[in-house]
């Protein structure tokens, strides 16, 4: 694998594409595919830039689909393969992350959202969550790590690699054009020193000996004659889903305890929800927060639990309603009331959430 | 001399016989790409692509990897495999609609990117798995089910000209041929050329075959071979459009 | 998560906003502050205003973008009213003398509103090319996010380069950030 590309653990300040860069060469990525669009582009350019220093490959295709499906390709070669997109390009790599989720092929793709519908702006938003949880024409089979700040860019990148080669399914870091274009401190590390194993890779063609003599060939499909061939192979998958699940859901809470109000956010949005929580909580108010980190699978135990124990909630989300699909979906049955502050492809301040919430608090004296 | 057997070593011979249609074109196309392999010796670092059309039904077709891809994308699917380890020999195997109409642009820049691969096209004149619908290759006047009074062109378009297309992106190192299954053997030397031209790392290659397919055509043996060999040939003349000594074969 | 200070700078393209937001960070990186800068990257940033949002602290930065800036800086007329929308009580708004036509424009809430001579001053005593390094000066004077010394250090690792062929840009550039701190610091911004 050659030199290693960081040693020991090193704070810089970089802006959060780099740091996927990085992240990516630092899991021992060997290969990215990708297509520009903002604000994505500038991890192409610094994996351009490192990769010729470490035996990495870069290939730029001529779209999305060609980039997700070259990514397809690398990962059937064998190769910790990734590629990178965002809004509009995110719709076109659902047609090949649709084809990964159908042949449990361990695809990484980083998703800095941008503003939609359409081109709208190259910006920022938390629009392409259901797109990125349930994209194509499938049941959602996929990992979503929603990302807050640099230092989780990086650590979720290397995960991200991890959790897909281990348990076979596309695995996404969902982010966005804010972490994407920011600059911030964190710190970067080689996984291995950190005791953070690497999962293997292995190839799906290609492999040695001869096929149909010393071993079977590799005939990989994702058509099928029969319905009932296909809910076989589906019922598969999703019993496999359902069992690594609670294996990698992952989420934080704080003053979950008896609030008046729960605020629930994700990605960066989390990071106002956490101030303001704070804010409000030394000016002796009852507010907690739970964030989903994972946004497929979603921790939904966690959340009926956190919500169990609440008054109401509130959604922070710089999207119409889409965490508050996740978030209603997973608390079905529960009779908390849900207030909401949906700001579709804006930022949120922390002003803003402490604003609302205590009209909320208000409201209820 | 050897006598190359009638089934190459390279198929699959649980599969056979195999799932295409009566007088479809598709076997003779994958004979001689399996005689190829066999006389190469590569069918340890094969991988085959097939796209999505009545190509998919070669998924478990020979003895060799094989991906069976999304309709247009096998292209992108072989260029990344290529990519990640270009030890190996990859085909991309496809109809008109997937390579001319739906994965244009993927044959395109797969051209003038020059990449390493070889794309295997087969040229039936029609969307044939889903029933005969127009495609980019369907004759002027053909009738189709979309198409039903005959391919207008001043409505529906002109025919795709692939290989010219292709000849006229691709660059020096390039392999670029038409041939037919009506000529079997020369069929099987472009493949051949086409896969020695990857392996020798020279630059892109490309093979279109013409086909046949009795069933939408809904002709007899008689006709079928009749609009192979009068018609479809004056349309779409076979020959190397460029090879990488610019000497023909 | 501790209060940082907030800055926002505004211009127009060319006028080396976002130079000078990486050249502080730099700085304050150096000193191991936490940092948290954005740029705003719009279709504004060819032919539009362009804004550089940063925040310097001790403590991890929350939020990326603010409402309201401590520090807001202004450096063409359109910026001025590009940026009334990140002025509040606590802002001290600071725009350039040369700035015509925007007294009616000018922000009614500030706590405290600062004109300097800037650009006059880069063009006369100095070079219009070290505007930018002056206009970080103030921003320093403003704020003492960072020392003067780690701001030199910040700009010989980004413009050394350029110092190695001509050492009187050095000398030059130092200049201007001691002018622009001093147009600011102890006028009872910070």
């Amino acid at each position: 694998m050659g030199e290693k590309p960081i040693r020991g653990e090193q704070k810089t300040f970089m802006t959060g594409n780099e740091a996927v860069a990085w992240a990516a060469l630092a899991a021992g990525a060997e290969i990215m595919y990708g297509y520009p669009i903002t604000p994505q582009n500038e991890i192409m350019q610094y994996w351009t830039r490192l990769a010729p220093k470490y035996e990495k490959r870069f290939l730029q295709t001529e779209d999305e689909l060609s980039a997700g499906f070259t990514t397809v390709g690398g990962v059937l070669a064998g190769r910790r393969a990734f590629t990178a997109t965002a809004g509009p390009g995110n719709v076109l790599m659902q047609e090949p992350m649709s084809m990964a989720e159908a042949m449990r092929i361990p695809t990484v793709v980083i998703v800095q959202q941008r503003g939609g519908p359409s081109t709208a702006t190259v910006i920022y938003s938390q629009q392409e969550v259901t797109l990125t949880c349930f994209g194509g024409n499938g049941e959602g089979l996929r990992v979503v790590y929603s990302t807050s700040s640099h230092q989780e860019l990086f650590d979720y990148t290397i995960k991200a690699f991890n959790t897909a080669w281990k348990y076979r399914f596309p695995t996404f870091v969902l982010a966005d054009g804010y972490q994407a274009k920011m600059r911030e401190s964190l710190v970067i590390y080689d996984p291995q020193e950190k005791g953070i194993a690497m999962v293997p890779t292995e190839a799906y063609v290609g492999k040695a000996g001869a096929p149909g003599e010393d071993r079977a060939p590799a005939h990989l499909r994702n058509t099928y004659n029969i319905e009932e061939e296909l809910v076989e192979v589906l019922e598969e998958s999703i019993k496999e889903y359902d069992q690594m699940a609670p294996q990698i859901t992952e989420y934080e809470e704080f003053n979950t305890e008896n609030a008046d109000v729960l605020l629930i956010a994700h990605g960066i949005v989390f990071r106002s929800v956490a101030m303001a929580a704070r804010e409000l909580t030394a000016e002796g108010l009852k507010v907690g927060y739970f964030r989903p980190i994972t946004l497929r699978p979603f921790p939904q135990e966690e959340l009926r639990r956190a919500a169990a124990k609440a008054k109401r909630l509130l959604v922070v989300e710089s999207a119409y309603g889409q965490l508050l699909k996740l978030v209603k979906e997973n608390l079905y049955g529960m009779d908390v009331p849900i207030e909401t502050y949906l700001r579709p492809g804006v930022g949120i301040t922390p002003e803003e959430v402490v604003t609302r919430a205590k009209t909320i608090l208000g409201e209820e004296e | 001399m050897e006598v190359m057997p009638k089934i190459p070593k390279s198929w699959n011979l649980e599969t056979k016989p195999h799932k295409f249609c009566p007088g479809c074109g598709h076997g003779m196309v994958l004979k001689a790409l399996g005689q190829a392999i066999d006389e190469l010796g590569i069918q340890d670092r094969m991988v085959f692509g097939c796209d999505i059309g009545c190509s998919l039904l070669s998924w478990d077709f020979f003895n060799v990897d094989t991906v069976q891809t999304h309709h247009g994308r096998t292209t992108p699917v072989m260029v990344g495999v290529k990519r990640a380890n270009p030890e190996l020999i990859v085909v991309a195997y496809m109809g008109d609609g997937g390579g001319y109409a739906i994965g244009s642009q993927h044959l395109v820049n797969a051209a003038t990117r020059d990449d390493k691969i070889t794309v295997l096209l087969v040229n039936n004149t029609n969307y044939a798995m889903t029933g005969g619908q127009m495609a980019p290759t369907t004759m002027p006047g053909q009738k189709t089910e979309t198409t039903p009074y005959g391919r207008d062109v001043s409505e529906a378009g002109y025919p795709m000209m692939g290989p010219e297309m292709v000849a006229a992106i691709s660059h020096e190192g390039a392999y670029v041929a038409r041939g037919s299954v009506a000529k079997f053997r020369r069929l099987k030397a472009y493949i051949k050329k086409a896969l020695e031209n990857q392996m020798a790392g020279r630059g892109f290659s490309f093979v279109e075959a013409l086909s046949t397919c009795p069933t939408n055509w809904r002709t007899n043996a008689q006709q079928t071979w009749a609009f192979l060999e009068d018609q479809m040939t004056k349309q779409y003349p076979p020959g190397e459009l460029k090879t990488p000594t610019g000497k023909e074969a | 998560m501790g209060k940082a200070v907030k800055i926002a700078l505004a211009g127009e393209g060319g006028q080396g906003v976002q130079s000078v937001a990486m050249i502080l960070t730099e700085a304050a990186a150096m000193e191991g502050k936490e940092i948290l800068y954005i740029p705003n990257f719009g279709v504004e940033q060819r032919g539009g205003v362009s804004i550089a949002f940063v925040q310097i602290g001790e403590e991890k930065i929350g939020a990326p973008k603010f409402k309201t800036g401590d520090i807001v800086i202004a450096l063409s007329d359109r910026a001025v009213r590009r940026m009334d929308m990140h002025v509040g009580p606590q802002t001290v708004f600071i725009y350039d003398t040369s700035i015509k036509g925007v007294e009616d424009d000018l922000p009614q809430n500030a706590r405290r509103i600062l004109a300097i001579p800037a650009l006059e001053t880069a063009n006369k005593e100095l070079h219009p090319r070290v505007f930018n390094i002056l206009i970080m000066g103030a921003v320093i004077g403003a704020t003492h996010v960072v020392s003067l010394d780690k701001a030199k250090e910040a700009i010989e690792k980004k413009l050394g380069y350029k110092f190695e062929k001509n050492p009187k840009l050095r000398e030059m550039n130092f200049k201007a950030l001691e002018r622009g701190y001093e147009m600011v610091a102890g006028k009872g911004v910070a």
